[in-house]
């Protein structure tokens, strides 16, 4: 039966029911049928001039692709997409499309943009499930390059140098290859075995070859890697780092979490899996303080680990950096919003365990440097929320790990790495970097067009 | 995988293994530690480097069975493999990367307690292979629970070698403070720095005495970790003002400036698992426990 198609708006995607995925680890977004994706498709206008294209980090053909799935050609769409994304069945389900290519959308104007990253998760989904893969064409050229982290930049990076006919060793300090893509973002957003896994065997069907358990930094420095293992261009691609936290009383008690490590024990160790050892407390009341994607991430697990969760932020709903859908479906399972809201202090019991957390009310003053209100406290404000665990989501500083042990390779005040934006070059010869070790935390789909263009620029340092 | 080459019980719960992992036998210093994963199901584990051979590509892990994930390591016999093993991760101790000729002015007091005998074990080979004057005291429960008395002897002579036991059972009787008090105050003996690594309370009675004698010290710290890298921040503790990461700051900090009290107190984090396990053998038996 054909679908009929209102052209202001998008053709809605069946989703996992509110009350029921709130207490399991199935994914959210069941994505679009055939039929759907092709009713969606037409709502495309084929610009000339495609700003969506412009939204995009990597510069996927999206009028291109669309085009293909709109005359049934889903593996040309597919194909389409790959010229210049290795994840796309990632990206179509964690990329900020609304800030992105469907921000840009011309649809967008009147009405509500083109679905094109539910319609991208579709191509590369219809693709797997029918054993298409990304196909090398072109022979190797002798030259060898290591990246360091098996993330989305370092996957990137190493599925367009092996395009390009590179031989590329990606090293992993990790058990498993992914980075964030295992080990932080949920099972209920991006399914493991199924998406991550199935992506990074596209990339190793290239002809990249993955190295767990390496820690470069540690087994093996970079220099080391140029001089005695016959590297000729490094890419560190080795993640945003160590979590922040807040610096108020009470942060070191029992049950004081940062995202980082509640997450990884829920999604890398698998702990709200009975046949995994991890141990994983899980609270009757959590607070999870931030608000941006990881905070998300962190209260929708906490929630699913059976958990009353409320999200505590500092600025209003407006400000809120998480993904308006992740924002929304938090809100849909029932978790609470402490806007305006910051905490001082950690209330511990006699045996140093959490049991609650002091904030005060905030309101919102003059724009700060980053163009946003400065929020205020208000005098007079502070109240106490119960609750037995805290996830602090902050943000992290960058893994010295690299710098520490990289002569010659500068880093800025924030310790990031440096690298041109451009080229991903640093400031030591044949070495690049990109992704959250160079910009401090960012998005999958930033890291991993900074593993394009570092990919270009390797090519470029290398021809 | 990584192949286990030899296993042996040294004492009650507490086991030697030789293992097969290149990428940390060929880099490992004293003072870093490894994780091991028994099983694809399993938890990262971090445990101390007892011994490492970078021709053979093998390293030597000395451990206790504390929770579930410690006991699949345990059941594993040579021949078996472990489905992950990773390091080096931490920083090597301070002295391999200062002037040899610094070092060899000094004078080093090791101690061990109980199962963190074994990290001493290769800071005292280095340090004499170095040729670097160190004297080492193991500390344990009893007679029975003694671990690697002979492999120190070998390494550093047995006059500077000295057993207390927390029972009498064997040699001195009393805690490792006793013998350093003996060695100072009644031998004489001087000490530029001490290494001091065994169950947080003991580094923590330790520390207060090389303070009150005027010898810094290095004690290792052994929090509960999930990766090993930097990433997680489950192992922060206080030293000095500063929150640091035992797992790329550490795992050796100075002992003087370490919250023992706030270590231990984050110990019991998980209340029914690993941390809470771990704490209760220390602080029952002194000797016993630390997992890494």
């Amino acid at each position: 039966m054909a679908i009929e198609v209102d052209m202001m708006k998008k053709v809605p995607v069946a989703e996992q029911d509110a009350k029921e995925r709130a207490k399991n680890f199935d994914e959210v977004c069941l994505g679009y049928t055939e039929e759907e994706a092709r009713a969606e498709a037409t709502r495309c206008l084929n610009c000339k001039n495609p700003k969506c294209v412009e939204g995009c980090p990597v510069r996927i053909d999206i009028p291109g692709f669309i085009g293909r799935l709109k005359d049934g050609d889903n593996a040309g769409a597919y194909e389409v997409i790959g010229e210049a994304s290795s994840l796309p069945a990632i990206c179509g389900r964690v990329c900020p499309q609304e800030t992105q290519c469907e921000g840009n959308c011309i649809r967008g104007i009147k009405g509500e943009a083109v679905s094109i990253g539910k319609l991208e998760r579709f191509a590369a989904d219809w693709a797997r499930k029918n054993g298409i893969r990304p196909v090398k064409k072109t022979g190797n050229n002798g030259k060898k390059v290591a990246i360091v982290g098996a993330g989305p930049s370092g996957l990137t990076c190493a599925g367009d140098l092996a395009k390009l006919g590179y031989e590329v060793t990606i090293f992993e300090a990790l058990h498993k290859a992914g980075g964030v893509l295992v080990y932080g973002i949920p099972e209920f957003r991006l399914p493991k075995d199924e998406v991550v896994a199935a992506e990074i065997e596209n990339v190793k069907a290239l002809g990249v070859e993955i190295k767990t358990d390496y820690i470069i930094g540690r087994s093996e420095t970079v220099e080391e890697l140029m001089e005695k293992e016959g590297f000729d261009a490094v890419y560190i691609a080795s993640g945003a780092g160590l979590p922040m936290f807040m610096h108020i009383p009470g942060e070191q008690a029992l049950g004081v979490y940062s995202a980082n490590e509640y997450l990884t024990r829920a999604n890398l160790m698998k702990a709200y899996r009975d046949d995994y050892d991890t141990p994983i407390n899980i609270g009757k009341k959590t607070v999870v303080v931030g608000g941006g994607n990881v905070a998300m991430d962190a209260a929708r697990t906490a929630l699913r680990l059976g958990s009353d969760v409320t999200v505590v932020y500092r600025r209003s709903e407006q400000e809120l950096p998480a993904r308006a859908e992740e924002v929304h479906h938090a809100k849909e399972e029932g978790i609470g919003f402490a806007l305006l809201t910051n905490p001082v202090e950690i209330l511990e019991d006699e045996e140093g365990v959490v049991k609650g957390i002091r904030v005060i009310k905030m309101e919102l003053g003059e724009p700060d440097a980053s163009g946003r209100r400065r929020p205020v406290e208000i005098q007079g404000s502070e109240y106490e929320i119960e609750c037995d665990t805290v996830i602090m989501a902050l943000g992290t500083t960058p893994n010295p790990l690299i710098s520490g042990t990289t002569k010659g390779l500068e880093t800025n005040k924030k310790k990031c790495i440096v690298a041109d934006e451009e080229t991903g070059a640093t400031s030591k010869k044949g070495v690049f970097a990109g992704g959250d070790c160079a910009t401090g935390a960012a998005t999958v789909i930033l890291a991993m067009g900074a593993g394009r263009k570092a990919a270009k620029g390797i090519h470029e340092y290398l021809s | 995988m990584y192949k286990i080459l030899e296993a042996e019980v040294l004492a009650e719960r507490t086991y030697k293994m030789i293992v097969e992992a290149p990428n940390v036998a060929h880099a490992c210093e004293p003072g870093q530690f490894l994780i091991v994963r028994a099983e694809e199901e399993s938890e990262r584990i971090a445990l101390t480097i007892c011994d490492f051979d970078r021709v053979k590509n093998t390293v030597t892990i000395v451990f206790q069975t504390i929770g579930e994930s410690s006991y699949k390591i345990a059941e594993k016999k040579a021949g078996d493999s472990f489905a992950d093993v990773v390091g080096p991760l931490g920083n090597p101790a301070e002295y391999v990367n200062e002037p040899i000729e610094e070092v060899r002015k000094r004078h080093y007091l090791l101690v061990g307690g109980g199962l963190g005998t074994a990290p001493v074990y290769p800071q005292a080979k280095w340090l004499k292979e170095h040729g670097v004057d160190v004297d080492v005291i193991i500390g344990t429960k009893s007679k029975d629970t003694l671990i690697m008395e002979q492999e120190m002897i070998d390494a550093v002579g047995e006059d500077h070698v000295f057993v207390t036991t927390d029972d009498g059972s064997y040699k001195r009787h009393g805690m490792v403070t006793t013998v350093i008090e003996e060695l100072v105050k009644e031998q004489g003996k001087h000490y530029d720095m001490c290494v001091s690594i065994g169950p947080m309370i003991m580094m923590k009675f330790c520390v207060k005495l090389t303070k009150e004698l005027g010898i810094p010290t290095t004690v290792s710290m052994n929090p509960i970790m999930v990766d090993g890298t930097g990433m997680c921040g489950a192992c922060r503790l206080v030293v000095g003002d500063e929150v640091k990461f035992a797992c790329v700051d550490g795992p050796e900090f100075d002992g003087f400036k370490v919250d023992f009290d706030q270590a231990m107190k984050r110990m019991k984090l998980y209340k029914t698992e690993e941390g809470r396990r771990l704490l209760e053998y220390q602080e029952k038996g002194g000797g016993g426990c630390h997992s890494r």
